[in-house]
């Protein structure tokens, strides 16, 4: 047949089938004989009791005081209440330059700055007790979305550049500290320390500290462990198998309590501290070995053009190994941050309150809340799903956006 | 023609126990287009990868440009931004776009400004005939296009010689043409080029010696009209005969 005749508009009986009206895909489907239909019945049945038994307990039976009563315990734990504006600075920062980054990058940080918003937006308008439900703490909330406007104009702006954006960023990550922990007595920001520090806060800040100290970590570990140096090439690899022959737990507890023993009390590092650089060296071990992976997928004749094009092993690295290597390995790099997220749980044994340990110390403040540890796990576990499911969004919608171009 | 730019001597190599290059001796003048033939397994691609070093020779001595090729880092850096080298299967960087593609090496190796480097891959570009291309990704193009901007990546860094690695040898028939056509070209326009391919209508058109490779030794070398209308070594014969019946 020549091409002409292929240009041809095909005939209507040969035309690809038009999509099923939904009555007619049900009738196929669900209800095509009286065994399916019998199924579909039946699975309808349950979904009906079950989803109504659930709805019943969460809006009827279930009491929700001890979530509801102070969540601002959840959010802060301890952290002094004549100070809590600190804390409200922080999130404004972050909500700036998260603003920032929708304006540059658009894409995925538009969806980041819109949940946070939105995150925001009900927490600033949810009916709450203590003293969530202040003025101040509900105008603390609000006062982000303008933030997170503002920023979205600025980064907008031509001359914001993106290395500006990062810059931005890691200038926020090293201020927010000190501004949480304060400069010391009779200064503006008296010390907070960080035993008083709880909840959502310090969940955040071991996760987020966590993954941004153990990626680069975890790269040049991997890069190591490639190394055609001996001595760098066997550190690592001892580095790497040994923090990985070792439970999370143990880590913690060496880093907390036997590194105390050991270091002389003027060297005494802050406990949150210890706790973060036990989460970030294991973290570290298994993100080394899922970007080894990735480098092992870069296929021998990209570095060989590289190096044809005269660039020298450094550059090879930096600009056509990594992104192509760190792309492949996207979904187990967000898996590792998700587990080491959760894993942040575990700083409850060398007794941090981060979110769950503030949420069994309330279940153990209150006589009436001994017997509804159901409500408040339950709580928790929302918390952590809701962004554990964000972080895995995330890494869906970076792989579609970094996929341009895939072979 | 006494003015060599490459000077292979006895050039020696071996993977593991066996040895791929059994010494490979090769003067190449300035201007000059060699071709290198032979069957898969007769070390011509190992060869012309020791050239810029991507292999490294055990024996012997090969010298670029007046620079011989050494353990000296300083060196193969300077010799590999004098040589380009075009791969049988493109190696374009996949993450980058065209453009990114030519410019890298321009502007972190040769220090040039961003403006300078993307105008000269414009001028490129256009040279291979894809102006059009510059902001797609390689897995956008056809296997002929893609060959193309690796051409165009190569001739960036304005080497003083092209290294060609089967270039045709992963593309579709119709494609090939595209190929060769910029290639002839490039000849035409002066460049030193060593081609490993078993298109003998480029061997024609444009090569001043040609090279029969087999079992990792140089079997027959001659000019063009030599080897195609009177090879002297039985296996060169035998192998002429079943490429070009083909």
């Amino acid at each position: 047949m020549t091409d002409a005749g292929n240009t041809q508009p095909a005939p209507a009986d040969i035309r690809p089938p038009s999509q099923l009206k939904p009555i007619v895909w049900v009738q196929r489907n669900l209800f095509n004989n009286w065994f399916n239909s019998v199924l579909t019945v039946l699975a309808l049945g349950s979904i009906y009791f079950i989803g109504r038994a659930v709805l019943e307990w969460a809006f009827f039976t279930a009491d929700w005081r001890p979530v509801t009563h102070n969540p601002i315990l959840y959010l802060v734990g301890q952290y002094p209440r004549d100070q809590l504006w600190r804390v409200g600075a922080s999130l404004l920062l972050v909500s700036f330059l998260t603003g920032m980054s929708w304006g540059k990058w658009k894409g995925i940080m538009r969806s980041f700055a819109l949940l946070l918003g939105i995150g925001l937006a009900i927490l600033g308008i949810i009916p709450a007790g203590g003293q969530l439900g202040s003025l101040a703490v509900r105008i603390f909330f609000l006062i982000n979305l303008p933030a997170i406007y503002l920023g979205y104009l600025l980064g907008s702006r031509k001359f914001v550049t993106g290395g500006l954006v990062l810059a931005g960023w890691l200038l926020s990550f090293s201020l927010i500290p000190f501004l949480l922990r304060g400069t010391g007595e009779g200064t503006m920001l008296p010390t907070v320390e960080t035993s008083m520090w709880g909840g959502l806060l310090v969940t955040l800040i071991l996760a987020v500290g966590g993954i941004l100290l153990s990626f680069p970590l975890g790269v040049l570990l991997a890069l190591g462990r490639r190394s055609s140096l001996p001595v760098i090439k066997l550190f690592s690899i001892g580095f790497i198998e040994g923090i990985r022959g070792v439970p999370l737990v143990t880590i913690l507890f060496m880093s907390s309590i036997i590194l105390a023993l050991f270091l002389p009390p003027e060297l005494r590092i802050d406990r949150l501290v210890r706790a973060l650089i036990g989460m970030t060296i294991f973290s570290a071990a298994y993100t080394a070995e899922n970007v080894r992976g990735g480098l092992q997928a870069v296929p021998a004749g990209q570095i060989e053009a590289a190096k044809a094009v005269g660039l020298n092993n450094f550059q090879t690295t930096l600009f056509i190994v990594l992104p192509q290597a760190l792309r492949a390995v996207i979904p187990a790099i967000v898996g590792q941050f998700i587990s080491l997220f959760k894993d942040t749980t575990l700083v409850i044994i060398v007794a941090i309150n981060e979110l769950l340990n503030i949420g069994k110390s309330i279940l153990q403040s209150d006589v009436e809340f001994l017997q509804l540890q159901f409500e408040v796990f339950i709580f928790v576990a929302a918390v952590f799903w809701v962004l554990s499911y964000l972080m895995s969004f995330a890494s869906r919608r970076l792989e579609t956006a970094l996929g341009v171009g895939e072979r | 023609m006494s003015d060599p730019i490459i000077i292979c001597r006895d050039v020696e190599k071996w993977f593991g126990d066996f040895q791929a290059l059994k010494g490979i001796n090769m003067e190449v003048n300035k201007g000059e287009v060699i071709v290198i033939f032979g069957p898969s397994g007769s070390g011509k691609s190992t060869f012309i990868r020791t050239i810029n070093r991507i292999e490294v020779h055990q024996r012997g001595q090969i010298i670029v440009d007046g620079m011989e090729l050494t353990h000296d880092v300083r060196n193969i850096a300077a010799i590999r931004s004098e040589i380009g080298m075009v791969f049988q299967l493109f190696n374009l960087f996949p993450h980058l776009s065209v453009l990114q593609n030519i410019t890298l090496a321009p502007i972190w190796v040769r220090k040039w400004s961003k403006d300078e480097a993307e105008e000269i891959a414009q001028q490129l570009l256009e040279r291979v005939g894809i102006p059009e291309q510059a902001y797609k990704f390689p897995g956008q193009l056809s296997g002929g296009q893609q060959q193309r901007v690796a051409i165009a990546r190569a001739l960036a860094m304005q080497p003083k010689i092209m290294l060609f690695d089967e270039p045709t040898s992963a593309l579709d028939p119709e494609m090939i043409k595209e190929v060769l056509d910029v290639m002839i070209e490039l000849a035409q326009s002066g460049m030193t080029m060593i081609v490993v391919t078993h298109e003998m209508s480029f061997a024609r058109a444009v090569a001043d010696r040609m090279f029969f490779f087999d079992e990792g030794l140089v079997v027959e070398t001659g000019t063009p009209d030599d080897i195609f209308k009177n090879p002297q070594e039985d296996r060169t014969k035998l192998f002429l005969s079943q490429i070009l019946t083909t």
